[in-house]
Parts: structure tokens; sequence; C-alpha cells
């Protein structure tokens, strides 16, 4: 078993660094074919007023002369002695806006992602048992509109009734405007951007895990468990559940694409300075080096989050061979 | 089939655990599953048409401009003059929502068209090929699947900041992949079938029979494709405009609204961000619900109590 895993890993790897390095030539060739100037950028309205032999100046400093291959080569051998080259519109090397900004975004979609699990469970579970009632059909109701509202639409909802009209909450970034980032601060800050991005992917994991427990209610073993006269309890919860919830996992790896969607949504209404928001950011900087570097990790994260999906199936579910 | 294993919600009701033949066939959860999906559809329709109808014909109608700035009026909440408020420059936020939902509508319907056509080109190749082809053309497929499409989308937008045709390549780019994937089974499952053989033994060429026998065949599934892709390239859509990245300002679409919408928000101007967002909702609603019917119409396999 442990040796298929370690088939499996390996095989997803020799997929995923190909993958990944076409990710991060291909975003490096589409930026270099933008009619945009990065020195434009770099300089803001100061351009208007430099002398040419400054732009010139910044513009060998920059490396913005050299030929796009060249520049690929660069940052490519740059990346390879752990040099992740210098992002322009943050004024700061890559790899430290990186380290700076990829904790909050870790704790914000950890959380939210939580809250997600949390809601769809719950909910889904107790759908899914009264299928038909009143909970059932308020419930895929609410799911179904729910698919339809960007994260964008409840983010700014939320920050209306909860930040504005109630008063309740903060209506963004990560502390109050000079207050040092203690716990209390940043919890409070992150109730609001956690709960919006958790709300905001709910809605397929409660039809998905709905769904399933209604196809595990139809399967033998449960109709067995049902006959032995086993309490409704037991047979929902440790019968039917744990059958359903293995394609929930493997639905929990794909969302990872979702999640960063939702991710760079959520951050950028809420200013919470996460690495989503830096992409917002960099794209509008055309800024080579941060936009590569941000498409391979969002990529690597969508990759891992498919591969940790598929371990866990194969290690939970011995039916399954890890070889497929 | 589905009725046997909720015995709890039945008992409950006081109904028999058996049913007689009349009644199964009579009021079978399928049945009434049939019958909601019907309704969906009646209400999408519906819901569809009002939307459209609006959208083409609200902003013509007395002559009204939703350009027109008015200093006087400004983020006015709701009345009767301006049933949806006005907005931080004094627009009328009815004719321009309705303006907005117009453009929103046409670039999701030319995305969904176009990614399409490139999905089923791309499956369908990768289908008929088979072999080493059709292996490179799925790996092809899995890296583009392996990028979140929001984050390729804004690359690709921020680089060709400004050009509707930017946000329309940014999307179809980006929502090919799952039509070619379901194109690529649908041939893999056409090529065995007899009715092939039978062209193939009667002498049609490679090329006779894609186009004969197996594109037509793809149409159901690809159109069905298309209206599901509608929902998602207007989301698409709404967001990159959101992020100030989509379509340029003076093009009034949901998604600028929203996003000149959101510092009105801090300001208390809550209806320049309610009622743009419910017409969106409103029309992924609609469309959401004829999706599910022709699903079921088309997909007799996978219809199912489930799926609703």
């Amino acid at each position: 078993m442990s040796r298929e895993l370690g088939a499996l890993v390996l095989r997803r790897l020799a997929f995923a660094v190909p993958v990944l390095v076409i990710v991060a030539i291909g975003v490096f060739l589409l930026a270099a074919s933008s009619p945009f100037d990065p020195i434009y950028q770099y300089y803001g309205v100061d351009v208007f007023t430099a002398t040419d032999a400054d732009l010139a100046a910044t513009r060998a400093r920059l490396g913005l002369d050299d030929g796009v291959f060249q520049q690929l080569g660069r940052w490519l051998s740059g990346v390879l002695s752990g040099d992740l080259g210098s992002s322009r519109s943050f004024r700061q090397p890559v790899g430290e806006v990186i380290a700076e900004r990829l904790p909050w975004t870790i704790l914000l979609v950890t959380v939210g992602l939580l809250v997600a699990l949390l809601l769809a469970l719950v909910a889904g579970t107790v759908a899914a048992w009264r299928q038909g009632g009143m909970f059932d059909r308020v419930v895929t109701a609410i799911g179904h509109a729910m698919e339809g509202i960007p994260p964008f639409v409840l983010a700014l909802v939320a920050i209306a009734v909860f930040a504005l009209g109630l008063r309740w909450l903060p209506v963004a970034g990560l502390t109050d405007a000079g207050a040092p980032a203690t716990v209390g601060q940043i919890t409070r800050h992150l109730v609001l951007p956690a709960l919006v991005l958790g709300v905001s992917q709910t809605p397929w994991l409660v039809l998905h895990v709905r769904g399933s427990l209604l196809g595990a209610f139809a399967e033998d073993h449960v109709a067995g468990a049902r006959a032995r006269g086993l309490s409704e309890p037991v047979v929902v919860l440790r019968h039917a559940l744990p059958t359903a919830l293995l394609p929930f996992v493997t639905l929990l790896g794909t969302r990872v694409p979702e999640l960063v969607t939702g991710a760079v949504l959520v951050e950028t209404v809420f200013s919470w300075p996460g690495i989503a928001e830096a992409v917002v950011t960099s794209a509008l900087a055309v800024d080579f080096p941060m936009i590569a570097a941000l498409a391979v990790l969002a990529t690597a994260a969508v990759l891992l989050g498919s591969l940790l999906a598929d371990v866990a199936v194969a290690v939970a579910d011995p039916r399954v061979r890890a070889d497929g | 089939m589905v009725d046997t294993h909720a015995p709890a919600a039945r008992k409950a009701a006081g109904e028999p655990q058996w049913r007689s033949a009349a009644r199964v066939r009579a009021g079978t959860p399928r049945g009434r599953a049939a019958g909601r999906a019907r309704s969906r559809l009646v209400a999408g329709v519906g819901l569809l048409v009002v939307l459209v109808l609006a959208a083409v014909l609200g902003p013509w109608l007395g002559g009204l401009d939703e350009r027109a700035v008015d200093y006087s009026a400004i983020r006015l909440p709701p009345s009767f003059e301006h049933p949806f408020g006005t907005d931080s420059q004094g627009r009328d936020l009815l004719l321009r929502s309705l303006a907005g939902l117009r453009v929103s509508l046409l670039v999701a319907a030319t995305c969904a068209v176009v990614s399409t056509l490139l999905g089923a080109l791309f499956g369908a190749a990768s289908g008929v090929l088979g072999g080493w082809p059709d292996r490179l053309l799925m790996r092809v497929v899995d890296t583009v699947n392996a990028v979140p499409h929001l984050l390729l989308g804004i690359v690709i937008v921020a680089l060709y900041r400004g050009s509707v045709i930017a946000v329309i390549a940014s999307i179809a780019l980006t929502h090919w992949t799952g039509v070619a994937r379901i194109v690529r089974a649908e041939v893999l499952s056409l090529r065995d079938r007899p009715f092939i053989d039978a062209a193939i033994s009667g002498g049609a060429t490679r090329m006779r029979v894609l186009r004969r026998h197996l594109l037509p065949a793809i149409v159901p599934q690809a159109a069905l494709s298309t209206v599901l892709l509608l929902p998602h390239a207007v989301w698409h859509e709404t967001a990159l405009s959101f992020l100030g990245l989509g379509l340029p300002p003076h093009l009034a679409s949901i998604g600028n609204i929203l996003g000149e919408g959101r510092a009105a928000v801090l300001l208390g101007a809550w209806w320049i961000v309610t009622f743009p967002a419910l017409l969106l909702v409103a029309s992924a609603l609609a469309v959401a619900g004829i999706a599910a019917w022709w699903r079921d119409r088309t997909l007799p396999r996978r219809r199912s109590e489930l799926e609703l």
C-alpha cells in the first residue's frame, strides 16, 4: 500500500514539475507580449518629468532592454539558485513579499475552509437525513441560489450589514489603523473575511454532501444496518456518512482553484494583506517576476490539493488502488 | 427508487411502508423531480425573457440615457423617480443596471460560444485521433486546468487592459477545457457504435465520418455546454470588472457598477450594490434552471433525484 502511495506521489511530482515550468514560461511570454511598458508603472507620474538618460539607466538596471528570452533565462537561472527576482510593484524581493504575505493567506483560507466544511457537513447531513423536509428544501434552495452569487457581492453585503449596519466588526484590513498586530485585533478582523470565504464555498459542498449521502442511503450495507435495528444516528453517522465522504474528499481536492479565486476576491475587498491580493496589484503593474511566482505558487497549490485528496482517499478506502 | 431509503420521513408522514404499483407510477420521486425540473424551466425561461427584454429595451424606452450625470442627485435612495436609486455621479441606477446586464450577457454569450467551439474542436480532435496526439492534448487540458481560472484570466486581462477582446479571450481561454473533456468522451463512445462501423464499411473517408456522423452527434452536448457555461462567463466577467481589470469603465457592466459601488457602500449607499447584484443572481438562477431541465432531457442516464 505504502509503496503504491509512494508511486502515486512520485508520478504526480513527475507531472507537476513540467507543468510548473510551462506555467512560469507561459506567464512570462504572455507578459512579454503585452503592449504595456513596465517603466511607466515603475515611475508612475514621474515618468513625464524624468530625463531620457534616467529612464535609459533605469531600463538598463532593470534589464528591460534585453530580449524576453534573455530576461526569462536570467529569471529561471535565478530561481534555480534560490533567488526569485525582485518585484517592481512592491519594490521588494519576490521571496520577501511571499514570505510576508503567504502566512496571512494561509490563515484566512484555513479558517474559511473550516467554516465551509462545518457548514457543509452539518447542513448536508441533516438535509439528506430529512430528505424532502422543510430544512432540506430550504438548504437546497439557498444552495442553488448561492451558487450564483459571486464572493465579492457576499463580501460587500457582509460589510454593509455587519460592519456598517450593526457595527459589530471592522470593515477591512488586518488591524485597526496604527494598532499593533495582536491576536485579538487579528481575530476580530479575520471573522468577516473568513466567514465570507467559507460561506461562498459552502453551496457546492453542501449539495454534494447531501447528494452523496442520499446515494449512500441506497447502499446495501445501510439497509443492512437498518435491518439490524441500529439507531438512526448510528446508521447515518457511522454507516452512511463514511462512504458518502469519500467522493467529498476528492471534491475538496478539486475545489482548490475556486478557493484561490475566492481568496483573491475576498482579500481584495477586505484589504487583507495576503498573497492573493498581490495578484491584482502585480498584474496591474505588469510585474513579470511577481506574476510568474504567484502563478506557479497557485498552480502548485492546485496540484498539491488534488494529490492530497487522492492520497487521503487511497488511505481511507481499501478498495481504491493508488495506481489509477 | 429513492423512496425506499427515506423510511423515516415516510413513517413520520403516516404513509404505509409499501406502495401500490399505480401509486408508484403516479407519484414517484422521479416524477416529482421531473415536475420540479419542469417548473424550474418555466420559471427560468420566464425570468430570462423578462431580463433580456428589460436589458435590450429598457435603456431605449423614453429616450433615457444611463450615462446622464446629475450632480444634484448623487446617491439618492430608491424612489419613484429612480426605482433603484442613483450612484455617486447621480446616474440612474435602474438604467445603468439594465445597460450593464445587456453588456454582461452579450460578453458572456460570446465567451460561452467561443469556448464551446474551442473545446469541441479540441475534444473532437483528441477523440478522433487517439493514441499519442490524444494523450498530448489531454495533458494540455490538465495543464490549463491546473492554473486557477481567475488567476489566468487576471493575468491575460491585466496585460491587455481595457479591451473587450482581452476580456473575452481571458474567459474563453480558461473555460474550454470542460467542453473538451465532455466532447472527447462523447466521441470515444460514439466511435465504437454500429452506425460509425456501417459508415466506414460503406467506404466513407475519415473526414466524412467526422463531418457527417460524429460532429452532428456532438451538437446537443456542445449546445448544453454553452448554456452551462453562460453563468460561469457572467460570473468571470463580473469578477474581472469588479477588480477594475475587466471592461473599460465607460461600458456599464454589472461588474463595473459593483466595483464603483464598493466605495459608495462604505458611505451607506447599500442600493448601489444590492440591485445590480440581484439582477446578476436572477440571471444566473434563470440560466441554471434552464440548464438543469436540459440536462435531464439530453442525458437521461444521469437523470436522478440526486442531481436536483
